[in-house]
């Protein structure tokens, strides 16, 4: 029988406060939040972030490196207001990094991120240009001033591909459109994706379809974040998307039943999509 | 080796899963069932929906965890809903957790969970998590957990365990007061304190709540001995629950008197398998032991 090292040798699993570095206005209603500290997340991971005496949620990583890690929040209720009031310099605590993560593979490979789930794709894009992948981005918003990353992508030599909803820039339509015609037209090898539900069930029929690996990431709604509070388990398999997830393989997504239908509250009740 | 019997359901191994962990939804226990628990409980069930307290929810110190999740609960509705999906999928018994605010309550919550047709019923009367809203937990009197367990027991069909807490003088009186109102087995113990976590960067309680009970390792030698005190004091079977961790603490729990070991905290301190290690971890003891069965040790430490 081994005896119990897990209070010794691990971190533990209680926030860490650290300051606010820097503040980006990333894009309408998105900040991004830059944090000294060395991470070591892995593209696809989250924290959960905690504003004292307010409340603690779940963002992604989307940028890291030797000594910084940053945060693209989007603005969308009680808590992502309160944080947009924080300033540079103000105390946060940070658990994590939580989750799985995707696979670094492939050749040519195309993400498509929706919404502030571009964020963990950020992440994911330098990744992947490290080692060397060919590497092509379609980023969709409602409207031109939603639009992320793109200089920092066009910095790091990644392809964009612009589609926003209204056609105030790049295409008029939605992302998986513009997804239809790379798998015409291109070999790739993988594709990754990040945003909302109705889009990446959409993602992932059309790789099965054309057989192509596909990775997404899902949310749901989190607590504890290290699987032990059970908030986030999905039917029917019962895994946990803070542990098992929040990154699924389009064929263990498809064993995931509510997925593009249903998830669940806070309370637990069953909320439609 | 492992196989048990509790209150005439058998138990292929006597692991149980704790209320509050993971057992949220039907999907989530069938998931822990698989993962080799003799039996799963379900997180609390209440008759309102709660979303429970803002997080941090539950977190880690230095010995345990702490946590504060605030009873939260889909409604009586939803909630015998995912029971069922339990009862009906899990390869291991179901024991269905309530709560209530009342007594009157816990017998309309009884009632309800036992359409599901759950293996057994626990009465949670001791979350410590809820005080500002409900009140002392009932597992703090004698007459008033004794009011619950005879309501409980009135409402339901199958076997029911009370549920008891370790942040009393006495457990011994409330144990006999239970058993004595009609309970059919003790799940002993809830989270022990409340206790507190402070930042010390920012100054303030880690918590949402503040206060939290306490689980895991740090608390096994209180639970252990509340056990002890219990299995002096009454005839009916105890579920030991607090700290379990390793194959050895379950060997101590059994001891110490109980006939099958509740598991929580540990999901996280070695992985929803923890079942599974748990007990081929007892069977090595009993191997090198030259035990066979359970019953060869159970209570030991009474002689
Ligand atoms: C793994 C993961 C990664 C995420 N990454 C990002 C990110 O990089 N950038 C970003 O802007 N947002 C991200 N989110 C979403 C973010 O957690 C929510 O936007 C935030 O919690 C909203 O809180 P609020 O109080 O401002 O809004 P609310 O009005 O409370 O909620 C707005 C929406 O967020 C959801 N939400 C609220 N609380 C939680 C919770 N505890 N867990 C999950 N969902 C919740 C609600 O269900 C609702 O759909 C991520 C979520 C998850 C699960
Ligand atoms: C996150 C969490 C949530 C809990 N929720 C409940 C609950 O809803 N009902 C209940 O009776 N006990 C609840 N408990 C208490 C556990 O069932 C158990 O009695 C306690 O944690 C001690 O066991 P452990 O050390 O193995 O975790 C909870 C414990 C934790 C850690």
């Amino acid at each position: 029988m081994s005896e119990c090292s897990c209070t010794e040798s691990k971190k533990l699993e209680k926030p860490l406060v650290l300051k606010i570095e820097k503040i980006v206005d990333e894009a309408k209603d998105f900040k991004t939040f830059i944090f000294r500290h060395r991470l070591n997340a892995k593209p696809g991971q989250f924290v959960m972030l905690w504003i004292p005496r307010v409340d603690e949620k779940p963002f992604s990583v989307t940028y890291q490196d030797k000594e910084r890690f940053a945060l693209t929040i989007f603005k969308v209720g009680p808590f992502t207001q309160k944080l947009f009031e924080m300033k540079e310099g103000d105390k946060v605590g940070i658990r994590g990094p939580y989750g799985n993560h995707f696979k670094l593979e492939g050749k040519n490979v195309v993400l498509v991120g929706g919404g502030c789930g571009t964020a963990p794709l950020g992440f994911l894009a330098d990744e992947m240009k490290k080692i060397k992948a060919d590497v092509n981005f379609i980023v969709g918003a409602k409207s031109k001033p939603y639009l992320l990353y793109l200089h920092r992508m066009k910095k790091s030599g990644v392809k964009t591909f612009v589609t926003t909803d209204d056609g105030s820039f790049g295409v008029k339509g939605f992302t998986t459109e513009l997804l239809k015609t790379f798998i015409e037209k291109n070999r790739l090898d993988k594709v990754f994706a990040c945003g909302p539900e109705v889009m990446l069930k959409h993602v992932v029929e059309m790789c099965l379809k054309a057989g192509i690996p596909c990775e997404v990431s899902m949310e749901r709604y989190m607590k504890c974040g290290f699987g032990v509070c059970g908030q986030c388990c999905v039917d029917n398999s019962g895994v946990r998307v803070c542990k098992e997830g929040p990154v699924f393989s389009a064929k263990k997504i498809k064993k995931i039943a509510e997925f593009g239908k249903y998830k669940r509250s806070a309370s637990g009740k069953k909320v439609k999509l | 080796m492992l196989k048990t019997r509790i209150c005439g359901i058998k138990l292929e191994n006597p692991t149980v899963l704790a209320s509050g962990i993971m057992g949220v939804t039907g999907a989530s226990l069938c998931f822990v069932s698989e993962n080799g628990a003799g039996a799963v409980t379900t997180k609390s069930i209440g008759l309102e929906e709660r979303k429970g307290h803002p997080a941090p929810v539950v977190l880690e110190w230095e010995n345990g965890l702490i946590n504060a999740v605030g009873l939260s609960s889909p409604g009586i509705e939803e909630g015998v809903e995912e029971l069922k999906a339990a009862v009906e999928k899990s390869k291991s018994p179901v024991i269905a957790s309530i709560f209530a605010p009342t007594t009157k309550q816990f017998g309309e919550v009884a009632r309800q969970v036992s359409k599901a047709k759950p293996a057994m019923i626990e009465a949670n009367i001791s979350c410590p998590n809820v005080e500002a809203e409900f009140g002392k937990p009932f597992a703090t009197d004698q007459k008033a957990a004794a009011g619950v367990t005879k309501i409980v027991k009135k409402n339901s069909k199958v076997p029911v365990i009370v549920k008891l807490s370790p942040n009393v003088p006495n457990i011994k009186i409330i144990a006999q007061a239970v058993e004595k109102a009609g309970a059919d087995s003790i799940c002993a113990v809830n989270t022990v304190g409340p206790g507190m976590v402070i930042d010390i960067k920012t100054g303030k309680p880690l918590l949402a709540n503040k206060a939290g009970g306490l689980s895991g390792p740090a608390i096994r030698p209180v639970a252990v001995r509340c056990v002890y005190d219990i299995y002096e004091s009454v005839k009916i079977p105890i579920i030991g629950t607090g700290g379990v961790t390793y194959g050895k603490d379950a060997v101590e729990m059994i001891m110490a008197g109980a006939l099958a070991v509740g598991v929580g905290s540990a999901v996280h301190y070695r992985g929803i398998d923890v079942f599974r290690k748990v007990c081929n971890e007892i069977i090595e003891f009993m191997e090198k032991e030259g035990y066979s069965k359970l019953k060869d040790f159970r209570g030991i430490a009474h002689e």
